[in-house]
């Protein structure tokens, strides 16, 4: 562990006299990055790795979007389409949005939130980042060397006897980017637990900490079955026979069981963090105190712990006994009760806010709506009665967009706008930014409502021809996807271009409360703070009477 | 306080960006422990998996169970609850800071993590494998274990073979990377590296062992002991 | 330096007896027959009482603080959970059949 002797990385002495010295110009040499143990720059190590997987799952997407154009398939063969949606599937879940928030926003925000010098253990973050990497070379190789073709939930028996892709390397894939995820976990829950500086308590801490402290506790105890479950796919690869296998007498719905026991809560993994986003931009932006502060922070927790007990809702009609799927049904419910909170807490938060529409605000507008609509439809297919017809639809494919990229996305798109000039001190052009962010919500909704009615009306998913019945729908979606996709293009430029051209941030732009904004600068010194400071307020502590400076 | 007055009052072992000692260590058990809990849900998965199928075929459990030795076993498991006793005295003769008897614990751990692991192999894995207990295409009990083959299902017992290999083999491996780690604590010990100010290293490894051998403590139960 | 507990030789001694005794009465107790669901919950127990003596002493959970504890009882909670809701599936499987039996989705 972190406990050799440790001087510290190589540094510069605090020199007042030169102010300008940030953690980015302070040294600048490639091994001063690749070899950096502080959270800031492996922070955006994260985001760089992150937004290469995010273009190539993007490419994917574009490919059978392209494809659905028709409904005959003529652009891709089946198995090539099947091949292009598991890469998606896996590329964005296990590279992007796993990934997106904790591990970009999350390492660099949470020491410079809670008033600490780094995490707890910065030798395993930069350890988190290198096992990623592995995991994507991995990802590339297997994209070069002819693909996967299971969906990425890795079903068996399809992928244990049947598939002839390289389904072993996609095990190995899971297998070593979960590790990332894991240490990347319990550094954060050590970093919560015992960094904190003095004064700040835990109902001082804003909601961005305490819903990377829900999505740590997921991280470190979910990932490790699903580490364990595509071990076992591995190993049953290898030897040719195991134990989901039905000749042998093997169960697979166990490996349902397993693999949804860390894969339904990786979806608070990938959202939780989002909501952290939003309670910090809502607050900024309405200049008001979170409504109900202790009631979303706990909702966080209530979400991480709830999350664990609704997994049998992926398997209603995978064989699984009918009073489990009762059960689950209730249990899912239940854990709409915590996301509901922070919706109604959000929207009340707005109530006699002094509501700024800037870009980082219209995101996360965003993100409730189209949040709202996503967890909606997540308790149709939570209802027993309702999945029966409704799966394998594009009903589904359709709602769980509307959270990872309704919501996460927009979430993260959000946190990237609200501390870009935190993050690079330098700010991007305010109109294009919000241009941007109404085309990304056009786009979405272009994309992904009529896959609700195509679903609705019975389209099933994972298929590369369909119906022609079903065309106008799928041109509209294909349509919606371009506008889209250029909504996601667009932002490289304008904040590549900030970066070389943009002006001076300052120190808080926005008039935000809490550590990161009035006490470090922009971007942070190399060591976050100075003294370490001493906390006397709550959190969101707005007046009302914030300016901006933008 | 200047930069390096600050600096000079911090004690060696204290990483930057610890504000003291305590915080360290604490902060640093905390991330070991909830190493060791993702250790227990990456196990558990795999006893999950046990349970299930042993509630399905409870004939192919006892069948299987029969063709462990418990007298192997239990030689095993005396090796490793030793081995975890000389870890324990390990960790004391660093806190009292005898480097010497440290030393000498750790050795003695190393040595009965051998025989466990050759045990394992001699008595265990190579008569299983030569005699068609490897689940797959080389299955087909015979030798010592030919009453195995009159078992009416045999892709049962292929499963509880492929469970009990799997999960020793895990519970092995885990022991192999203890190995490693043992060396390289030997090596630092030696250059006097730990001491009562600085046992942390040596504790965190013997919650690692211990772990190691708790995963055993259910393992033998569980596999050699059927009823 | 923090003041950290040091356990004495005694102690792990007494564990490591308390450890061969229960070992002994595990091998033991799968001698008596008192039915393959008591005899596994009798094994289960056992293993538990070894595994807390392990983790109680030559782990020193037991001088550690409140939140080591926590999280050292955390992954076997959460393991609890699984096996519950798990066992629940497999348990109600023979209950009744699938409602879906007979349709195009299987059963």
């Amino acid at each position: 562990m972190a406990n050799d002797v440790v001087q510290g990385p190589d540094f510069p002495e605090r020199d007042y006299a030169r102010p300008e010295v940030n953690y980015l110009n302070w040294k600048q040499t490639v091994s001063s990055w690749l070899l950096s143990q502080d959270h800031k720059r492996i922070g955006i190590m994260y985001l760089v790795s992150i937004s290469i997987f995010f273009v190539v799952g993007g490419l994917f997407a574009i490919m059978f979007r392209l494809e659905l154009l028709t409904p005959e398939g003529d652009l891709l063969q089946a198995d090539t389409y099947n091949k292009f949606f598991t890469l998606h599937g896996v590329v964005m879940i296990f590279f992007f949005l796993i990934p997106s928030i904790p591990a970009v926003l999350g390492n660099f925000l949470i020491p410079l939130m809670i008033g600490a010098k780094d995490v707890a253990f910065p030798k395993l973050n930069l350890a988190s980042w290198y096992i990623f990497m592995v995991g994507g070379t991995i990802g590339v190789i297997i994209i070069l060397v002819g693909g996967v073709d299971t969906g990425w939930t890795f079903y068996t028996p399809l992928s244990t006897s049947y598939s002839n892709t390289h389904v072993f390397l996609a095990a190995m894939l899971v297998f070593i980017t979960g590790f990332s995820s894991i240490l990347t976990g319990l550094n954060f829950l050590v970093t919560i637990h015992k960094m904190r500086a003095p004064g700040m308590t835990w109902f001082r801490l804003p909601l961005f900490i305490w819903a990377h402290y829900a999505t740590s506790v997921i991280q470190v105890l979910g990932t490790p079955v699903v580490a364990i479950t595509v071990f076992l796919v591995g190993v049953e690869r290898i030897w040719g026979v195991g134990i989901f296998d039905p000749a042998l007498g093997g169960d697979p719905v166990l490996f349902q069981h397993m693999f949804w026991f860390y894969s339904h809560p990786a979806v608070y993994i990938m959202i939780l963090p989002g909501m952290g986003v939003i309670s910090e931009v809502i607050a900024c932006f309405s200049r008001n105190r979170v409504f109900g502060y202790e009631f979303v922070a706990f909702s966080s927790v209530a979400i991480a712990i709830i999350g664990f007990l609704v997994w049998g809702h992926h398997m209603y009609v995978s064989g699984q006994a009918m009073y489990s799927n009762l059960v689950f049904s209730l249990l899912t419910m239940l854990v709409a009760v915590p996301s509901a909170i922070k919706m109604f807490n959000w929207t009340s938060t707005l109530y006699r806010g002094n509501v700024v529409w800037e870009t980082p605000m219209i995101y996360a507008i965003g993100f409730i709506g189209l949040f709202a609509i996503g967890g909606g439809t997540g308790l149709f297919l939570g209802a027993t009665g309702m999945d029966v017809p409704l799966h394998d639809t594009y009903f589904v494919v359709s709602h769980f967009h509307y959270v990872m990229v309704g919501g996460m996305v927009m979430a993260y798109l959000a946190g990237i706008h609200f501390y870009w000039p935190k993050i690079t001190g330098k700010m991007y052009s305010q109109p294009i930014a919000k241009l941007c962010a109404v085309l990304v919500f056009v786009g979405f909704n272009c994309t992904f409502f009529p896959q609700f009615l195509v679903g609705w009306l019975g389209m099933p998913r994972r298929y590369h021809s369909y119906h022609p019945d079903f065309q106008v729908l799928n041109v509209m979606s294909t349509l919606g996807a371009s506008i889209l996709g250029i909504g996601f293009v667009i932002p490289v430029f304008y904040l590549g271009w900030s970066l070389f051209y943009g002006k001076d941030a300052g120190s808080n732009p926005w008039g935000a409360r809490g550590l990161e904004w009035e006490v470090c600068t922009s971007p942070p010194d190399p060591h976050n703070f100075h003294e370490i400071p001493v906390v006397t307020k709550e959190a969101y502590a707005y007046t009302g009477e914030e300016t901006l400076s933008v | 306080m200047s930069s390096a007055e600050a600096k000079a009052d911090r004690s060696p072992y204290l990483a930057h960006h610890f504000e003291s000692i305590e915080q360290q260590e604490e902060s640093c058990t905390l991330g070991m422990w909830l190493f060791l809990a993702q250790e227990v849900m990456f196990f558990g998965g795999l006893f999950m998996a046990y349970a299930v199928y042993r509630y399905m075929y409870p004939d192919a459990w006892l069948e299987g169970s029969g063709a462990l030795s418990i007298k192997i076993g239990g030689i095993n498991t005396v090796v490793l609850l030793v081995s975890s006793f000389s870890m324990a005295m390990g960790v004391y003769y660093c806190q009292i800071g005898n480097s010497k008897n440290l030393f000498r614990a750790l050795l003695v751990t190393l040595f009965l993590g051998f025989v466990f692991v050759a045990i394992k192999l001699k008595f265990e894995y190579f008569p299983k494998f030569a005699e068609g207990l490897f689940p797959g295409d080389g299955w087909g009990p015979h030798g010592h274990y030919a009453d195995l083959a009159s078992f009416g299902d045999q892709g049962a017992l292929q499963i509880f073979f492929f469970l009990y290999f799997v999960m020793t083999g895990m519970h092995a491996f885990h022991m192999l990377i203890g190995f490693v780690i043992l060396v390289v604590l030997m090596v630092m010990t030696k250059q006097n590296k730990f001491g009562p100010q600085r046992f942390m290293p040596i504790l965190f490894f013997g919650l690692y062992w211990h772990f190691v051998d708790i995963v055993w403590v259910f393992i033998f139960p569980m596999f050699y002991l059927v009823t | 330096m923090s003041e950290h507990h040091i356990v004495m030789p005694k102690t792990y001694a007494t564990v490591l007896g308390c450890l061969f005794v229960l070992m002994a009465a595990t091998i033991g107790a799968s001698y008596i027959h008192l039915g393959s669901t008591y005899n596994l919950l009798l094994a289960l127990f056992i293993a538990l009482c070894k595994m807390s003596l392990i983790v109680m002493f030559f782990m020193h959970v037991k001088y550690s603080s409140k939140l080591t504890k926590v999280f050292a009882a955390s992954g076997f909670f959460w393991l609890i959970i699984f096996f519950t809701l798990l066992f629940a599936d497999y348990m109600a499987r023979h209950l009744s059949t699938s409602p879906f039996a007979g349709s195009p989705y299987g059963g």
